[in-house]
């Protein structure tokens, strides 16, 4: 079971590999596509490898409403519950 | 009155070297770029053939990692010779609604394709990378090449397997003198060292298996050849409507003056030993150049060292030169670089125009006892070539009997 703060800086970590964004610029209130600048194609790939490291899976449907870096830590912080 | 193109940049990422100063320097030296595979495949899948040239300067140390994870290698190669030839070409203030790109590959994204197959037969579909469709396909170069310089006036992607690179640059010349286009940045690309391509190449026996000596192994008109050295790379062109090239001073290479593509109907692997569709092939392009025999000091061959393709070509060049043949000098580049297939085209085109820009005819290297039934001038150290208005020549063969060339005359 990861904390909150645990699954922000693996997040990041992912965001960085895929996008090259430095990681403390992945912070909570971030949008991924309005803020981060991130493209459909790279946020599936942001998931995929998310599900692996957190060992959780995010639903196809449910990565819509994944806006901000806030609701995909809740999600995965939920899902691992 | 046909619009006059002229070359005015160069690019290319090479097994000896990777950019155009360091590649010619080489060319001019005598090197190889054929080295001992050390990858765990070699031994894994238990190929035939242990070695190949790889590009001497690796994607990853131009191109950033975040850029490099979108593009297959070919078009990481790709990419990094279109931004050279950019630069080179000193084009800034363009309208890019009228730049085209015509950039070739003879196999495409077949890194990207196998890589794929394995995730998803060991992790399955889910792992699949959703990047994997527009890096397989083969027009993911052209596209990325498009996309990286803002080029707007269409994208193509000529795929005739070894004769891609050369067929880029005839429709690049068709681009700017029908008017669709007064830049095209013209190219090939092609990363297919990967076992598979090893192995099916090894199958149908086109593979020298000089495992022992790979830097002796890419020896083209040379009684002792078995097969060519998979080579991998990248050339590219900036082609220009010469109106435009003299309206902003540029630095003109040459001109680009005829070009064409022929098809020997033949078969599917095996050159026509009569050599007549290369025989069109070279009398179309001098005559869309308005060239005579006498006018041809140079020709970079196709000479990719296989004991069945070498003499063919011969054969075509002194069906369409007749006599002159003889006072030709001729280059067989592969020997130096193995065989860029979809590239090869691009990265001799860029040779040519610097054989005729700094008029040197680059080395055929690893020629010991050449084929009494090739009886070419064959270039084995730098040679000047003359003074004057002259005119060299380029060929490239394709399996499935594509014959392409282009002849680019001095200015």
């Amino acid at each position: 079971m990861a904390s909150n703060e645990e699954i922000l800086a693996g997040l990041a970590e992912i965001v960085n590999e895929e996008t090259g964004l430095a990681p403390e610029a992945v912070e909570l209130d971030k949008s991924f596509t309005e803020d981060l600048d991130i493209d459909s194609i790279s946020m599936m790939t942001i998931v995929v490898n998310a599900e692996e490291k957190f060992g959780v899976r995010i639903p196809d449907e449910e990565v819509k409403n994944l806006k901000t870096v806030g609701d995909a830590v809740s999600f995965i912080a939920g899902a691992q519950a | 009155m046909t619009r006059k193109v002229v070359i005015t940049g160069l690019g290319a990422t090479t097994p000896i070297g990777g950019d155009v100063p360091t590649m010619w320097n080489n060319a001019l030296k005598g090197v190889s770029g054929a080295r001992t595979l050390e990858d765990d495949w070699v031994a894994k899948y238990e190929l035939p053939v242990h070695f190949a040239a790889r590009c001497s300067t690796p994607a990853l140390d131009v191109l950033s990692r975040v850029e490099a994870k979108r593009m297959d290698p070919s078009t990481q190669f790709g990419v990094i010779a279109a931004r050279e030839a950019w630069a080179d070409s000193g084009i800034t203030d363009f309208d890019k609604d009228r730049l085209a790109v015509a950039f070739a590959t003879g196999i495409g994204g077949v890194w990207t394709l196998l890589d794929a197959w394995d995730t998803l037969k060991e992790k399955g579909p889910r792992r699949v990378l959703p990047m994997t469709v527009p890096m397989l396909m083969p027009n993911g170069v052209a596209a990325a090449v498009s996309l990286d310089l803002g080029a707007r006036a269409g994208a193509h992607t000529p795929v005739s397997a070894c004769a891609s690179g050369t067929e880029a640059l005839h429709l690049g010349l068709d681009l700017i003198r029908s008017g669709k286009a007064d830049v095209v940045m013209c190219g090939g690309a092609e990363a297919a060292i990967h076992p598979m391509p090893l192995a099916a190449f090894a199958s149908m026996q086109a593979l020298s298996r000089r495992n022992d000596e790979p830097e002796r192994a890419s020896r083209p008109y040379d009684t002792g050849r078995d097969g060519f050295v998979m080579g991998e790379g990248a050339g590219a062109l900036v082609l220009e409507a010469e109106e435009h090239a003299l309206a902003r001073g540029a630095r003109i290479y040459g001109e680009l003056a005829g070009t064409s593509v022929t098809a020997d109907a033949y078969h599917i692997t095996a050159p026509d030993p009569a050599g007549l569709g290369a025989t069109r092939a070279l009398k179309a392009a001098m005559f869309d150049g308005r060239i005579q025999p006498e006018d041809v000091v140079h020709v970079n061959a196709h000479a990719t060292s296989t004991p069945v393709g070498d003499k063919p070509e011969y054969t075509a060049l002194r069906a369409a030169l007749g006599n002159h043949v003889d006072n030709v000098a001729v280059s067989a580049t592969k020997s130096q670089m193995g065989h860029l297939l979809g590239a090869s085209g691009a990265v001799e085109a860029v040779l040519t125009v610097l054989a005729v820009y700094d008029r040197k005819a680059p080395v055929t290297i690893n020629l010991e006892n050449q084929d009494p039934e090739i009886p070419l001038d064959v270039v084995t150290s730098a040679r000047d070539l003359p003074a004057g208005n002259i005119v060299a020549l380029s060929n490239s063969f394709g399996f499935g009997g594509h014959n392409a060339v282009i002849a680019v005359r001095s200015v």
